[in-house]
C-alpha cells in the first residue's frame, strides 16, 4: 500500500476515536431533548466533571499504592459514573423541574446559568490550571513501512471503541427492551398521556438525565486519558461539539446522535490531516450549517408534529 | 344508596373572566354508565379535565371512593383508579400495539432496575402476567393479529378500540371516554355500544361518557347529565332528559 493509504487510515482512526466520544456526549443531549424538548446546556460540564472525578480517583488510588491498570480504570469509570449521575439528577431537580411547564426559554437560560456555575465551581475547587491525566494505557499496533508514514492504532483507541460500543449497546437495549425504557419511549411520545396511565413522568425525566450523565462520564474518563490534559473549560467545547453532533444527526434520535458524532469526528480529523488543524472547527460547523439548510431536522430526525 | 364511586359537587372552573364550568355536580355509582351531553362548548371536556387532574378546579370538591382528589397530579388520580381517553386519539404511535398495552401496566409491574437486570423469577412472572392481560384485551377488541404493528399504522376504528383496551389494562374502577364514537361508522359504533355495556356488566367498571351520538347515549346510559354553557341543565334517566323542556330548548333553540 502507498504511504498515503496509511495516512488516510490514521486520520480515519483518529476521527472515529474522537467521533465516538462526541457520540457518547451527544446521546445525553438527544435523550433529554427527546423527552422534554429542552437543550441541557450544562451537559458539557457534566462531561468535564466526569474527567475530574476520574483524575481524582486515579490519583487517590495511586496514593494508597494501588497501581493496577484494571483496578484504576474500573474505579475511575465506576465512581465517575455514580458521581456524575448524581450531578445530572440534582441539576434536573434543582434547576429545571421547578421551571417546567412555563415558557421553553426559561429552563434554557437556567441551563446556561447552571453551566457557568459548574464551570466556575470546579475552577474554584480544583484550580484553573491544566491537569495532566495519567495515561494508563500506552502502546498500540502499528502497520505500514518502517521507513515512512505508518498508521498506529493505539490500545487507548481500542479501549475507546470497545467502551463506547458497550455503552451504546447497553443503552439501546435498555431503551428498546426494558420496562423503564418502554416508559421512556412513551414519555417521549406523549408525556401527558403517560402520566394519565399512572406513570410518574417526573421520575422518567430524572432517569434520562441520569442516563445522559452516565454516558457523559464515560466520555469524560476516556477523552481525559486520550488527550492527557483536563481543565475546567473542556466542557464548553466538548459540549458544543456534541450538541452539534446531536443536531447534525437529528436531535431526539439516539442513532442520529451516534451518526452525527462519528461524522463530526471524521470531518474534523480529515480537515486537520489534509488541510489545517486551525480550520477543523470551521469545517465542522460549516457542515452543520449545510446539513441544516438542506435537511432542517438533521440526518435521522423526524419533523416535529405540533402537539395539540 | 351506597357511597358513590365518584362525586363532584359545586365544581367551578374559571379561566380569567371566563366561567367554563359553573356549579356542576355529578355522581357516578359503581357499575353505572353515565353520560354527559350538551351543545358544543358547553364545558363537558373541561369537567373531564378537572376530574382527571389536568386542571385544578377553581372551586368545588371531587371525591373518589370517599377521598378528595381535586387538584391531585394526573398520575396519582390514575393510580386511584380513574383513566380516560381524549377526543383525539392519543396512542403511542411509534410503539407497537402490544407495547402500548404493556406500558399502561407499568405501575403494576415490578420495575426495579436490579430485578430487570438479573431477570429474577418475580420479574419474569410479572412480565408474563402483563403479557397475558394484554393478549386477553387484544383478543377482546379484535386486534390480536395487529399486536406487533406500530399503533400509528392501525385504522382509525382500531386505534379507538386499542385506546379502550389500553385504559382497561390499567385496571380502573372508572373509565372516562371523551367522544369515543366520533368518526366511527355505524357498525363500529354498535360494536362500541356492546363493548361499553360489557365493561360495566363483566368487568365491574363504571363508565363516564361524553358523546354526541344520541342514539348511543340514549341506548346505553343509566343516567344522563346535560350541561349548557357551563351550567347544569338537567339530569336523570334517558327518557326524562329527552322530554325535558329546557333540554329541547337548548338543543333545538327557542321556538
Amino acid at each position: 500500500m502507498p504511504e498515503s493509504a496509511y495516512y488516510f487510515i490514521q486520520q480515519l482512526l483518529n476521527g472515529l476515536t474522537v467521533g465516538s466520544t462526541y457520540a457518547l456526549i451527544a446521546i445525553g443531549y438527544s435523550l433529554v431533548y427527546g423527552i422534554i424538548g429542552m437543550i441541557n446546556f450544562a451537559h458539557g460540564e457534566i462531561y468535564m466533571i466526569g474527567s475530574y472525578v476520574a483524575f481524582i480517583v486515579m490519583a487517590g488510588l495511586a496514593m494508597i499504592g494501588i497501581d493496577s491498570v484494571t483496578l484504576m480504570l474500573l474505579g475511575a469509570f465506576l465512581v465517575s459514573i455514580i458521581i456524575t449521575s448524581t450531578y445530572g439528577w440534582s441539576i434536573e431537580r434543582i434547576a429545571y423541574r421547578p421551571l417546567r411547564g412555563g415558557n421553553r426559554l426559561i429552563p434554557l437560560i437556567s441551563a446556561i446559568g447552571m453551566s457557568i456555575f459548574l464551570q466556575n465551581y470546579v475552577r474554584l475547587a480544583q484550580g484553573s490550571k491544566d491537569i495532566a491525566m495519567p495515561s494508563l494505557i500506552t502502546g498500540g499496533w502499528t502497520i505500514g513501512p518502517a521507513d515512512g508514514f505508518s498508521a498506529t492504532l493505539s490500545y487507548m483507541q481500542v479501549l475507546i471503541f470497545v467502551v463506547t460500543f458497550i455503552s451504546m449497546t447497553a443503552l439501546t437495549l435498555f431503551i428498546s427492551r426494558s420496562r423503564m425504557g418502554r416508559a421512556c419511549r412513551a414519555c417521549a411520545e406523549d408525556q401527558g398521556m403517560t402520566n394519565l396511565l399512572g406513570i410518574n413522568t417526573n421520575g422518567i425525566i430524572a432517569l434520562t438525565f441520569v442516563l445522559g450523565a452516565a454516558l457523559a462520564a464515560v466520555a469524560g474518563v476516556l477523552l481525559g486519558m486520550y488527550y492527557g490534559v483536563i481543565n475546567p473549560y473542556i466542557g464548553f467545547m466538548a459540549g458544543l461539539k456534541a450538541f452539534t453532533a446531536a443536531v447534525l444527526g437529528g436531535i431526539g434520535s439516539i442513532p442520529g446522535a451516534v451518526l452525527g458524532g462519528l461524522i463530526l469526528g471524521i470531518t474534523e480529523a480529515f480537515t486537520a490531516g489534509y488541510f489545517s488543524t486551525e480550520y477543523k472547527d470551521v469545517v465542522a460547523f460549516s457542515l452543520l450549517v449545510l446539513i441544516l439548510l438542506f435537511k432542517p431536522t438533521g440526518l435521522l430526525g423526524k419533523p416535529e408534529v405540533e402537539k395539540v | 344508596m351506597s357511597q358513590p364511586l365518584l362525586e363532584a359537587s359545586d365544581l367551578n372552573m374559571r379561566f380569567g373572566g371566563l366561567v367554563a364550568v359553573d356549579n356542576v355536580a355529578l355522581r357516578v355509582h359503581s357499575d353505572e354508565i353515565i353520560s354527559i351531553i350538551g351543545p358544543n362548548g358547553a364545558g363537558k371536556t373541561t369537567v373531564f379535565n378537572c376530574l382527571t387532574g389536568f386542571y385544578k378546579p377553581t372551586a368545588g370538591t371531587i371525591r373518589f371512593k370517599g377521598e378528595d382528589i381535586a387538584g391531585l397530579p394526573g398520575h396519582k388520580i390514575s393510580r386511584k383508579g380513574i383513566v380516560r381517553t381524549f377526543q383525539h386519539v392519543r396512542l403511542f404511535k411509534d410503539m407497537t400495539v402490544l407495547e402500548n398495552l404493556l406500558v399502561a401496566q407499568h405501575r403494576h409491574m415490578n420495575t426495579s432496575l436490579l430485578a430487570g437486570l438479573f431477570n429474577t423469577p418475580g420479574f419474569r412472572r410479572s412480565e408474563a402476567m402483563a403479557l397475558d392481560k394484554a393478549m386477553q384485551w387484544l383478543e377482546r377488541v379484535n386486534l390480536l393479529d395487529m399486536a406487533n404493528r406500530n399503533a400509528g399504522n392501525l385504522a382509525y376504528g382500531q386505534q379507538r378500540r386499542l385506546e379502550i383496551a389500553r385504559c382497561m389494562v390499567t385496571r380502573p374502577d372508572l373509565l372516562m371516554l371523551d367522544e369515543p364514537a366520533a368518526g366511527l361508522n355505524p357498525k363500529e359504533t354498535e360494536e362500541l355500544d356492546n363493548l361499553i355495556c360489557e365493561l360495566r356488566d363483566h368487568h365491574k367498571v363504571s363508565v363516564l361518557l361524553i358523546e354526541h351520538d344520541m342514539q348511543l347515549v340514549m341506548g346505553i346510559s343509566d343516567r344522563i347529565y346535560v350541561i349548557n354553557q357551563g351550567r347544569p341543565l338537567a339530569s336523570g334517566t334517558p327518557e326524562s332528559v329527552q322530554n325535558h323542556p329546557d333540554v329541547i330548548k337548548a338543543y333545538l333553540g327557542e321556538t
